[in-house]
């Protein structure tokens, strides 16, 4: 077994025991621990599939933003350190049914099909398996410049060698300003929304304020 | 390790998240389940990114499901701060005034 097996296992299970805990559990607080090993495992797992700018990204964003967004919501919203809001059992029976059914399907599904000749078909004919390019070999880090040469529209990493006059790849130029104005717009709203508002008061001769 | 291996991880962490959100009462219960779900769909970008010709499209399409699904976490708790301000709870089921 090498390394890279072991270290699959080990994350693999990790990302999926922590989904499942996230499920299982009761409380808020030890759901949101659960979410940050589910997630961290999957930066791992990003690290192992060669996808070092996202797994970076997703340390940064995810485990270091969004969760901590998240531990700030339950500790603004819950009423005690141990809220606990329950489900009725015949709804996490049904819940836990559906779900398996819904596992049994997508494995199913998965394990049906022959992801190699689906692959070749999507690539057509002329498909040419691309060359590692950068200057670090693949699993060292070589994606961020590829990725942000791809944001801005050029695709170096599809089109590099590619005979004179032939078609070039589409670049993400605008999907990235569409996005980040998605992002500002949403921030700008949420801000809106979470104000503190002064809460409306009866106006009466003893109302303060 | 396969494809296959991968795929399978996806689809545990998306049907959590669908089970999560369909289960839980409380309403930061039910977004941790649809970060569960973006995660799931991520997993199976980036490693459809390495295994198959898509080359570096995978990734890229990860970083917006990552940046979008921040701005979602953004609203959705500016929006249950706001429940919680007017119904003084989080519990889902208590979101019910549209009905009547």
């Amino acid at each position: 077994m090498t390394l890279e097996t072991l270290l699959f296992y080990i994350f693999g299970l990790a990302a999926c025991i922590g989904a499942v805990a996230v499920v299982v559990t009761q409380n808020v607080v030890r759901m949101a621990f659960w979410l940050i090993v589910s997630l961290g495992s999957v930066a791992a797992l990003y690290f192992l599939l060669d996808a070092d700018f996202v797994a970076a990204t997703q340390i940064i964003i995810y485990v270091g933003g969004t969760l901590v967004l998240l531990i700030f919501g339950i500790m603004l919203t819950a009423s005690g350190p141990y809220q606990k809001i329950k489900s009725s059992p015949g709804e996490v029976f049904m819940g836990a049914g559906i779900g398996v059914l819904l596992l049994v399907l997508l494995v199913g599904t998965v394990g049906a099909i022959d992801w190699s000749a689906a692959s070749r078909a999507v690539a057509g004919p002329d498909f040419r398996p691309t060359t590692g390019e950068g200057y670090n070999p693949a699993g060292q880090g070589n994606t961020t410049r590829p990725i942000g040469m791809a944001l801005l529209g050029p695709r170096p990493d599809k089109d590099l060698g590619k005979p004179e006059g032939s078609k070039l790849s589409s670049g993400y130029l605008f999907p990235f300003e569409i996005v980040s104005i998605h992002l500002l717009v949403v921030l700008i709203g949420a801000a809106y929304l979470a104000r503190a508002k002064r809460r409306v008061q009866k106006v009466g001769p003893d109302s303060r304020e | 390790m396969s494809l296959d291996s991968y795929l399978l991880i996806g689809a545990i962490l998306f049907v959590a998240g669908v089970v999560c959100m369909a289960t839980k009462r409380n309403g930061i219960g039910v977004l941790m389940g649809v970060e569960l779900v973006l995660n799931g769909a991520n997993v199976n970008f980036v490693a459809f990114s390495k295994f198959t010709p898509l080359g570096l499209d995978g990734q890229i399409v990860s970083l917006f499901v990552i940046v979008l699904a921040a701005a979602e976490a953004a609203v959705a708790l500016a929006i249950a701060l706001n429940f919680y301000n007017n119904h003084l709870t989080i519990d889902v089921d208590r979101a019910n005034e549209l009905k009547h």
